[in-house]
């Protein structure tokens, strides 16, 4: 058995080394009252996506930063080919250039103070025109496994995603590491409960005090609210479906990342700056928590999920897996790994990674994934807290 | 010897259902990657992902699953039993309890 595929990968490899495995052109808004803009330009050019978000406007401090790094790394991400900023006052909008140009790819921005929304369409089309043709002709390049930044988040899960979809994406991260792939997890309240389990993994002590401090400072935020995660966990269906214990709930999480070590921490939508697994402080919610991935550079995400949850992403296909059998028969058309034959003894958890492996082969490869064929484009910044 | 048991570690207390196992129904308990462990002689009903004991757990135990401790037995537990709510409870509410013994 191999550990890899016999499949040969193909990638576009962009301006900075980074190997992207799609190609868009981002037209990409900054502010919320630039959206109409964007969705004018994305209209009139063939072949360009329309980035838009209700942000961006009165944020201040940290909130307004981790929005900016958001819009910055997604326009960075190597799935992207090039970008068009607009936004409403040109010093933000040349904020956001800079950030993305330092990658080497092809960006530009416009402001539609001075010009009003009718010019600006005008004279961002004629770039996105430009961006996209140019764009249309790169071509896919052999790449390796280890130049694919994959990241994971699981949800809607049940007994079968402890027992057989967090193992798998653990199994493969697992090959991945060994091979020197960067990886991503998180989902810093969800742990709860096995949060031992991530400080004994830590590479090095400083590590392991990073995610302690954040993992403390989530625990704070939610004490304050007057909420009790530990008389909430495991929620009512959880416990229905088998779970005991919010410790037995966070370990089937935390399955995700196998037996790697955690050779970093980041902050949201921080990109990683060496190989190994990462542990990025973020949100559980799916949309949130997919969106800082590919903010901090992942281009494939694997979503262990139990009871069917439908995510994707407008940039970083999302690879939908479950072992859950009814939700194989009910809810087809959005899984990608059928994992459910481990449960019936069929395959074991190295049999369900070379499965795993095989479908990310082919959605390297351009094989659209469930959620991009089914226009599953959900873009959710998070937001730290309320604007001034 | 019909598998139905799967187990994350193979020195787990407690392991998962794969199916709906019926009460004196013998199980052959696997680990994810196929090794079997043991059989075992289901005394309780057990829905699909939910646990059943491998082996007798004094109240008060520590119980493992993943290679970890997931709570503590809060009666006695028979092999072959339904591990639920009903006699595991989380140790993150017990850690101040006396009566959790060691695991």
């Amino acid at each position: 058995m191999t550990a890899f595929p016999n499949i040969p990968l193909t990638g576009y490899r962009r301006e900075n080394g980074r190997v992207g495995i799609r190609n868009h052109v981002v037209i990409l808004s900054v502010d919320d009252i630039s959206n109409a803009a964007v969705e004018g330009v994305a209209r009139l050019i063939r072949g360009t996506y329309a980035l838009t978000h209700p942000y961006g406007r009165l944020q201040f401090g940290e909130d307004l930063h981790l929005t900016f790094n958001t819009l910055i790394g997604t326009g960075r991400n190597p799935n992207v080919a090039a970008v068009v900023v607009i936004g409403i006052e040109p010093t933000w909008t040349e904020y956001i250039v800079k950030g993305i140009a330092e990658t080497g790819k092809p960006v530009a921005g416009f402001s539609i103070e001075r010009y009003g929304d009718l010019k600006t369409i005008e004279m961002a089309s004629r770039k996105a025109k430009e961006f996209v043709q140019w764009a249309s002709e790169l071509p896919r390049v052999p790449v390796e496994w280890n130049e694919i930044w994959v990241s994971t988040k699981c949800g809607e899960s049940d007994t079968t995603s402890g027992l057989a979809a967090n193992p798998t994406v653990g199994r493969v991260f697992e090959r991945l590491e060994k091979i020197g792939n960067t990886l991503i997890f998180g989902e810093t309240t969800e742990v709860t409960g096995a949060e031992d389990k991530i400080i004994e993994n830590c590479a090095t002590p400083e590590i392991a005090a990073q995610f302690k401090a954040a993992f403390d400072n989530y625990q704070e935020l939610v004490a304050s609210q007057g909420v009790s995660l530990l008389g909430t966990q495991p929620t009512e269906g959880n416990i229905r479906g088998g779970l005991s214990t919010i410790e037995e709930k966070a370990l089937g999480n935390v399955e995700k990342m196998g037996r790697c070590t955690v050779a970093g921490f980041l902050k949201p939508a921080e990109a990683p700056a060496k190989p190994g697994l990462h542990f990025m402080d973020s949100s559980s919610a799916a949309a949130e928590m997919v969106t800082l991935c590919c903010a901090a550079g992942a281009v494939l995400h694997l979503f262990p999920t139990g009871q069917g949850n439908i995510i994707g992403n407008p940039l970083e296909p999302v690879i939908k897996l479950t072992a859950n059998p009814l939700t194989v028969a009910t809810m087809s058309e959005h899984i990608d790994v059928d994992l459910s034959g481990m449960l019936r003894f069929e395959f074991n958890l190295d049999g369900a990674a070379d499965r795993t492996l095989e479908v990310m082969a082919h959605t390297i490869n351009g094989r659209l994934t469930s959620a991009e064929a089914l226009r599953h484009d959900e873009f959710v910044i998070t937001k730290l807290y309320r604007s001034a | 010897m019909k598998k139905g048991i799967l187990l994350h570690e193979a020195s787990d207390d407690v392991g998962v259902a794969a199916l709906d196992i019926k009460a004196g129904e013998e199980i052959q308990a696997v680990t994810l990657d196929g090794e079997p462990v043991a059989v075992v002689k289901v005394i309780e009903d057990i829905p699909l992902g939910h646990k059943v004991a491998m082996r007798d757990l004094a109240s008060g135990k520590h119980i493992r699953e993943y290679g970890r401790a997931i709570g503590y037995a809060y009666t006695d537990i028979k092999l072959g039993q339904h591990v639920h709510v009903h006699n595991i409870k989380s140790l993150r509410w017990a850690a101040s309890k006396s009566k959790v013994l060691e695991a």
